[in-house]
């Protein structure tokens, strides 16, 4: 295994997948908080399988797809979803939208049941098992696709979900022995750092599948990453000293 | 059936959040191929026109987003 084109795709599905699984977390708890831990549970435990399911599914199709399409397909889905992780961390770290907090989000997740309970007590049991389903399944997908996104080009699949899988496994375990969400995970720093990682592989691997023999080959994904960062750090002084030459 | 559909609207979201930029990431990225297609003895020139284009989409749309 090659070291240097490995640590980045560890970190990147390791950071990325630290975020996704405090916001899975966050809805499974206020979940659990409003109507127990049955619904909430059993909710997450059927999203789980579903995402087992997929990857069982789609995994082996993988090695089955041309590389160079798998690369620009792979890259170009990077794109799309590292650039807009970067975007919303930029115009967070501008102050230009609020910052995620996952105590408002417990809050208004808690809110949201009590409000359901009131209209619909004879659906809540079904609609509190499917805000726990969809809640794993929407961030296990993101989790998924972030450890194929940095882990399929090179055969970097099991490093890549080795470091999803200890993410996932250290939030459970602290979210589990705290029994709140964690809000202390500073998500946006942590998403301006995997949103420019995930752009920085998605710029390398549309490349890739174009034909474009990127200097450097795998170290090339430092300097994308570097680059990257530089742009939006501009960006986000660009905003926040135009947001104060206007207030 | 539409809890089926609020889901798939949702993992359609993970990629596609403000439609002009997603828009234009797909605009680069056909740019840069066919750049790559129109110029195959110089791949570096398609390389180039993608990296300069997303960096350029982005700081464009952070600024967009900003006037508006």
């Amino acid at each position: 295994m090659n070291l240097t084109a490995a640590a980045p795709a560890i970190t990147a599905a390791f950071l990325g997948s630290l975020v996704e699984a405090v916001e899975a977390l966050t809805i499974v708890l206020a979940v659990a908080t409003v109507r127990g831990w049955r619904p909430a549970s059993l909710g997450a435990a059927a999203g789980l399988a579903l995402l087992a399911l997929v990857v069982l599914i789609f995994g082996p199709l993988l090695d089955r797809v041309p590389l160079h399409l798998l690369q620009l397909t792979i890259g170009v889905l990077l794109l799309l979803f590292g650039m807009r992780w970067l975007r919303k961390a930029i115009l967070r770290a501008a102050g230009m939208i609020p910052l995620h907090d996952e105590a408002q989000a417990f809050a208004g997740g808690t809110s949201t049941l009590r409000e359901q309970a009131r209209r619909h007590e004879a659906r809540l049991e079904w609609l509190a098992t499917m805000t726990s389903f969809k809640a794993v399944v929407l961030e296990g997908l993101e989790v998924v696709f972030i450890v194929i996104a940095v882990g399929a080009g090179h055969g970097l699949l099991v490093p890549a979900g080795l470091g999803a899988l200890a993410a996932c496994l250290l939030v459970v375990a602290v979210g589990f022995a705290v029994h709140r969400p964690l809000t202390r995970v500073p998500e946006n720093t942590l998403k301006f750092a995997v949103g420019v990682m995930l752009s920085a592989f998605g710029v390398f691997w549309t490349g890739e599948g174009l034909g474009v023999p990127w200097p450097g080959e795998d170290l090339a994904i430092v300097g994308l990453a570097a680059l990257f960062l530089f742009v939006a750090l501009v960006g986000v002084a660009l905003t926040r000293g135009t947001e104060e030459a206007l207030s | 059936m539409s809890t089926l559909m609020a889901l798939l609207r949702d993992v359609a979201g993970l990629f596609v959040d403000d439609g002009s930029l997603a828009l234009a990431i797909l605009g680069v990225v056909v740019i840069a191929a066919i750049v790559a297609a129109l110029v195959p003895t110089m791949p570096l020139i398609a390389g180039a026109t993608l990296l300069l284009g997303c960096v350029g989409v982005l700081l464009a749309n952070v600024m967009r987003a900003r006037r508006s």
